[in-house]
C-alpha cells in the first residue's frame, strides 16, 4: 500500500540524513583544522581534527549503514518507478557507488588508522579526498533528485519508459547547481552547530577550555558564513527555482490560496485551513513576497485557486509548516552567529555566558533545519515522482502487500532507535571525554 | 552492449564475493573458532580497514544492475522483498557490531558485539548462497495461476517459505531444500574462504588449527559441490547443455575444481597467500560457471506461460548503456588505485594495525 511505503522511504531517509548532513560539514572543517595545523605546526590544530575525527568515524558508520538500505529501497518497494526510470537515475546513483563511495571508503580507513604511516601531509591528503568523496556522493544525490523536480534529457517511450537522449543535461539541469550548494551550506551549519556547540559545552563546564575556545570560534566563523550562504544566494536561487517550474508547490509553501492583485503578503505565521481555503491567526508582512520573488513590490504570485486541485501538494499544511520551520530556523541562525561574531570581534564572548548556552542549546536545531528543507523538497513534488510526469502512486511495487511493508517499517524503526541510542551514547562518551593533547613538535 | 554490462555485473558481484566473503567467513571463524581475546583481535585487525571498502562492492553493484538493467533490479528486487530487507539488517547488525565493539571496555559489551558480528556474518552467508539458489531455480514470473498471470510478466513475489519446502511447488518459497543446500554450500565455502584470509593476514596462534578447519571443511565442501552437481537436474533438465555448445565454458568449471582441490594443500603452503588464492579461485569458478550454466537467462520462469527474464529483455536503452561505458572506465581506473593503494598501504600481516581502538 502506498501510505506504508511513502512511511517507510520517509522514515528511513530521514534518519539517514540525520548522519551525511554532519559528514559532509564536518569533513571540511576536520580539512581546515588539518590545514591549519600544516600551516602553523600548532599541535592544537591537530589534537582538534583528531578529536572530531572520532566523532566523525562514529558519525560515517551510521550514515553508512543507514545509506545501504536507501539505494535498496528504490528496487524494494518502488519497483515501477525504478523500471520506468532506472536508465536514467541509475546513472546517477551508479555514478555515486562508483565514484564517491569507493573514495571515502578506501581512503577513510587511512584517514583514521594511517597518520604514523603516511606522514602528516599524506595524512592531510587523505583526509581532503574523504571529503571529496562525500561531497561527491552529495552532488550526484542532488543531481538525481534534481531530475525528479526538473526532469531533462529524456524521452518517454513505449510502455511509459523514460530514456536517456541526452547525458550532459543531466548535470546542467537550471534545478542542480543552486540545490546543490543550497544542501551543501545547510551541512555546514550542521556541523558548525554541532563544533560549536561542543566548544560551548567545554567553556560552560571549565573544561578542555583551550579547545573550547577554539571550537566556538571556527564554529561561529563557518557557522555566519554558511548561515548566510544558505539563505542568500542559494536558498533564494532554489526558491526562484520553484516559482517557475512548481508554481503550485511555491502557493502551497507559502500558504497562498488566493492569487491577490498589487502584491502577495508575507506569510510568518498561521496555519493553514485546507478544508475552507484560508490562513488562521496569520501574521503576515504586506508585499514581501511579491518583492523577494520578483523584486517589484506589485508583482503577481499565483494562488492554489489558480490549479486543478488534482496538481496540489497532497499534504499541504506539512508542506507549509515544513517551509516555514526551515526558513524561522534559518533566519534565528543568522542573528545568533551574528550576534556571536560580533562578540567575538569585540574579544567577549568566551565570557557571555548567555550566547554560549544558547549556542549549545542551538545544536539540535540545524538538524530540523536541514530536515524540513527537505521535506519541503519532496512534500513539494507530491503527488509527482517526477514531477508532471509520474505519480507516486505509479511507482510503488505491484507485488509487495501493505502487510509485508509494515513488517520491514516497524523492523527499521526497532533497529533504528537502537542505532540512534547506540550513537547518542558514543558520542556523549567521547564528547565528554574530550581532545587529548599531544606532542608532535 | 548488455554483454557488456553482464559482463561489468558480474565481475562486480564476484569481486564483491571474494572481498566481502572473507570478511563473512571471518566472522564466523570469530564465532566458532576465537576463543580469547588474543584470537579476536587477530580476526578484527586483519579485516579491519577493509570491510568497509568491500562493502562498497555490493551497493556499486546495486547500483550497476539498476541503471544497466532496471527491469531486472525492480523485478528481482520486489520480488525478493523480504530476505532483501533482512539482509540489510543484517548488515548494520554486523557493521555496528564491529564499529561499536571497541568502543566500551567491558565484557558484556563486548560479547554482544562479537556475537552479533559472529552471527550476522554467518547468516550472511546463507541468505547469498540461498540467493543464488533462488536465482539458478527460476521464480513464478508473473504469478501464474492456473494459467493465468495475476501481475504483468516481469514481477513475482515469494514469501520465505512454502509448507513443502520444494523446489517444484507451484507456490515457490526463497528457502527450499534445493536453495538451502547452496546456503550450506556458502557457508561452508566463506568460511574456509575466511580462514585462509586469516592465515594469510596474520601470525596469530589460531592458524595452525585454522589450517586443520580448512582442510576438513573442504572434505565437506566437496562433498556438497558433488551433491549439488547430481542433483541439479532435478530443477534444470539439462543443466551443462551450455558447456556442450560451448565447450570453452568449461573453463570456469576447471577453474572450480583447481581451487577445490588446491585448497586441501592448506598444510605444506609457504606462501600464506596462496590457501586464500585457490579459495577465491573455487568462488570465482563456482559463480561463474553457475550463471554460465543458465546464460542468456538471468532470471528463469518456472511457469509455461511468461517468458525467462534475460540479459537482453531487462537492458536499458542503447544510449544511455554507451554513455555510462565513459564514466563507467574512468571511475573503474579509479577504483583500481584506491585499492591499490589501500592494499599497499596495508600489506603484510596486520597484527599491529590496532583497528578498532578510536
Amino acid at each position: 500500500m502506498l501510505f506504508y511505503d511513502r512511511m517507510q522511504f520517509a522514515f528511513t531517509i530521514t534518519f539517514h540524513y540525520l548522519f551525511p548532513q554532519l559528514t559532509m560539514g564536518l569533513s571540511l572543517m576536520i580539512v581546515y583544522f588539518k590545514w591549519k595545523f600544516l600551516r602553523t605546526k600548532i599541535d592544537k590544530y591537530n589534537d582538534a581534527a583528531k578529536f572530531w575525527m572520532k566523532i566523525f568515524a562514529l558519525n560515517f558508520a551510521m550514515g553508512v549503514v543507514t545509506g545501504i538500505p536507501m539505494e535498496f529501497q528504490f528496487g524494494t518497494n518502488w519497483a515501477k518507478f525504478s523500471e520506468l526510470t532506472g536508465g536514467i537515475i541509475g546513472q546517477t546513483l551508479a555514478m555515486e557507488g562508483m565514484f564517491s563511495f569507493f573514495l571515502e571508503s578506501s581512503f577513510l580507513g587511512l584517514f583514521l588508522f594511517g597518520e604514523k604511516l603516511l606522514g602528516q601531509k599524506l595524512h592531510f591528503l587523505t583526509g581532503f579526498l574523504v571529503f571529496l568523496g562525500s561531497w561527491a556522493s552529495g552532488y550526484l544525490i542532488i543531481a538525481t533528485h534534481s531530475w525528479m523536480q526538473y526532469p531533462v534529457g529524456y524521452e518517454i517511450v513505449e510502455n511509459g519508459k523514460f530514456v536517456l537522449t541526452n547525458f550532459g543535461a543531466l548535470f546542467s539541469n537550471p534545478w542542480l547547481l543552486p540545490s546543490f550548494l543550497h544542501n551543501q551550506m545547510g551541512s555546514v551549519i550542521t556541523s558548525s552547530f554541532v563544533v560549536a556547540g561542543v566548544g560551548a559545552f567545554y567553556l560552560l563546564n571549565n573544561k578542555h577550555s583551550e579547545f573550547g575556545k577554539l571550537f566556538v570560534k571556527t564554529g561561529v566563523i563557518f557557522g555566519l558564513v554558511s548561515s548566510i550562504l544558505v539563505a542568500f544566494p542559494t536558498g533564494d536561487l532554489t526558491a526562484k527555482n520553484v516559482v517557475k517550474h512548481q508554481p503550485v508547490t511555491f502557493a502551497a509553501m507559502e500558504g497562498i490560496f488566493e492569487t491577490e492583485d498589487g502584491g502577495s503578503e508575507i506569510i510568518l505565521i498561521g496555519q493553514p485551513d485546507t478544508e475552507n481555503k484560508k490562513l488562521d491567526n496569520k501574521i503576515a508582512v504586506p508585499n514581501i513576497l511579491s518583492f523577494l520573488t520578483y523584486q517589484r513590490w506589485d508583482a503577481q504570485i499565483k494562488g492554489l485557486n489558480e490549479f486543478d486541485e488534482s496538481l496540489h501538494p497532497t499534504n499541504i499544511p506539512g508542506l507549509y509548516y515544513a517551509y516555514h520551520i526551515m526558513v524561522g530556523l534559518g533566519t534565528i541562525f543568522i542573528g545568533l552567529m551574528l550576534l556571536a561574531a560580533v562578540q567575538l570581534f569585540r574579544k567577549k564572548l568566551y565570557n557571555s555566558k548567555w550566547i554560549l548556552w544558547t549556542i549549545m542549546f542551538m545544536l539540535p536545531f540545524p538538524y530540523i533545519a536541514n530536515t524540513t528543507g527537505w521535506y519541503t523538497a519532496e512534500l513539494g513534488r507530491q503527488p509527482w515522482l517526477v514531477y508532471n510526469l509520474l505519480r507516486t502512486s505509479d511507482g510503488i511495487s505491484p507485488t509487495v502487500s501493505s502487510g509485508n511493508t509494515l513488517f520491514t517499517l516497524l523492523g527499521f524503526i526497532g533497529l533504528y532507535l537502537l542505532l540512534g541510542l547506540l550513537f547518542l551514547m558514543l558520542a556523549g562518551k567521547i564528547i565528554n571525554k574530550g581532545p587529548e593533547t599531544t606532542k608532535l613538535n | 552492449m548488455e554483454l557488456f554490462w553482464y559482463i561489468v555485473l558480474m565481475t562486480m558481484l564476484t569481486i564483491y564475493v571474494i572481498l566481502d566473503g572473507y570478511d563473512f567467513g571471518a566472522g564466523i571463524i570469530h564465532l566458532f573458532f576465537a576463543k580469547n581475546e588474543k584470537d579476536k583481535k587477530a580476526i578484527t585487525n586483519a579485516i579491519g580497514p577493509f570491510w568497509d571498502a568491500n562493502e562498497v562492492w555490493l551497493i556499486a553493484s546495486g547500483g550497476v544492475l539498476f541503471f544497466a538493467f532496471p527491469t531486472l533490479y525492480a523485478s528481482s528486487f520486489s520480488g525478493f522483498y523480504l530476505p532483501l530487507i533482512m539482509i540489510l539488517w543484517l548488515l548494520i547488525f554486523r557493521a555496528i557490531g564491529l564499529e561499536l565493539r571497541g568502543q566500551i571496555h567491558n565484557k558484556m559489551w563486548e560479547g554482544i558485539w562479537d556475537k552479533a558480528f559472529g552471527i550476522s556474518s554467518l547468516l550472511l552467508a546463507l541468505f547469498f548462497g540461498i540467493a543464488l539458489g533462488n536465482v539458478v531455480r527460476g521464480v513464478n514470473l508473473g504469478m501464474v495461476t492456473n494459467g493465468v498471470s495475476a501481475h504483468e510478466p516481469h514481477y513475482f513475489f515469494l514469501p520465505l517459505w512454502n509448507s513443502t519446502f520444494s523446489p517444484h511447488a507451484e507456490h515457490l518459497g526463497i528457502i527450499d531444500w534445493f536453495t538451502l543446500l547452496l546456503g550450506v554450500i556458502g557457508v561452508v565455502a566463506l568460511t574456509i574462504h575466511g580462514a585462509n584470509w586469516i592465515i594469510f593476514k596474520t601470525n596469530s596462534d589460531l592458524n595452525e588449527k585454522l589450517k586443520k578447519v580448512v582442510f576438513n571443511l573442504n572434505i565437506v565442501l566437496l562433498a556438497l559441490v558433488i551433491i549439488s552437481l547430481f542433483i541439479w537436474h532435478i530443477i534444470e533438465p539439462q543443466p551443462f547443455h551450455n558447456f556442450l555448445d560451448k565447450p570453452w565454458l568449461f573453463i570456469f568449471p576447471i577453474i572450480t575444481f583447481t581451487g577445490l582441490f588446491g585448497i586441501f594443500k592448506v598444510k605444506t603452503f609457504k606462501k600464506h597467500g596462496l590457501g586464500f588464492l585457490f579459495s577465491s579461485l573455487f568462488l570465482f569458478g563456482g559463480l561463474t560457471s553457475t550463471v554460465a550454466s543458465i546464460f542468456p537467462k538471468v532470471l528463469p520462469s518456472t511457469n509455461n506461460i511468461n517468458p525467462d527474464l534475460t540479459v537482453y529483455n531487462v537492458a536499458a536503452h542503447e544510449y544511455g548503456l554507451s554513455v555510462g561505458v565513459y564514466w563507467f572506465v574512468i571511475a573503474a581506473l579509479l577504483v583500481g588505485v584506491y585499492m591499490f593503494v589501500q592494499y599497499r598501504v596495508f600489506r603484510g600481516k596486520m597484527d599491529d594495525v590496532g583497528y578498532g581502538e578510536h
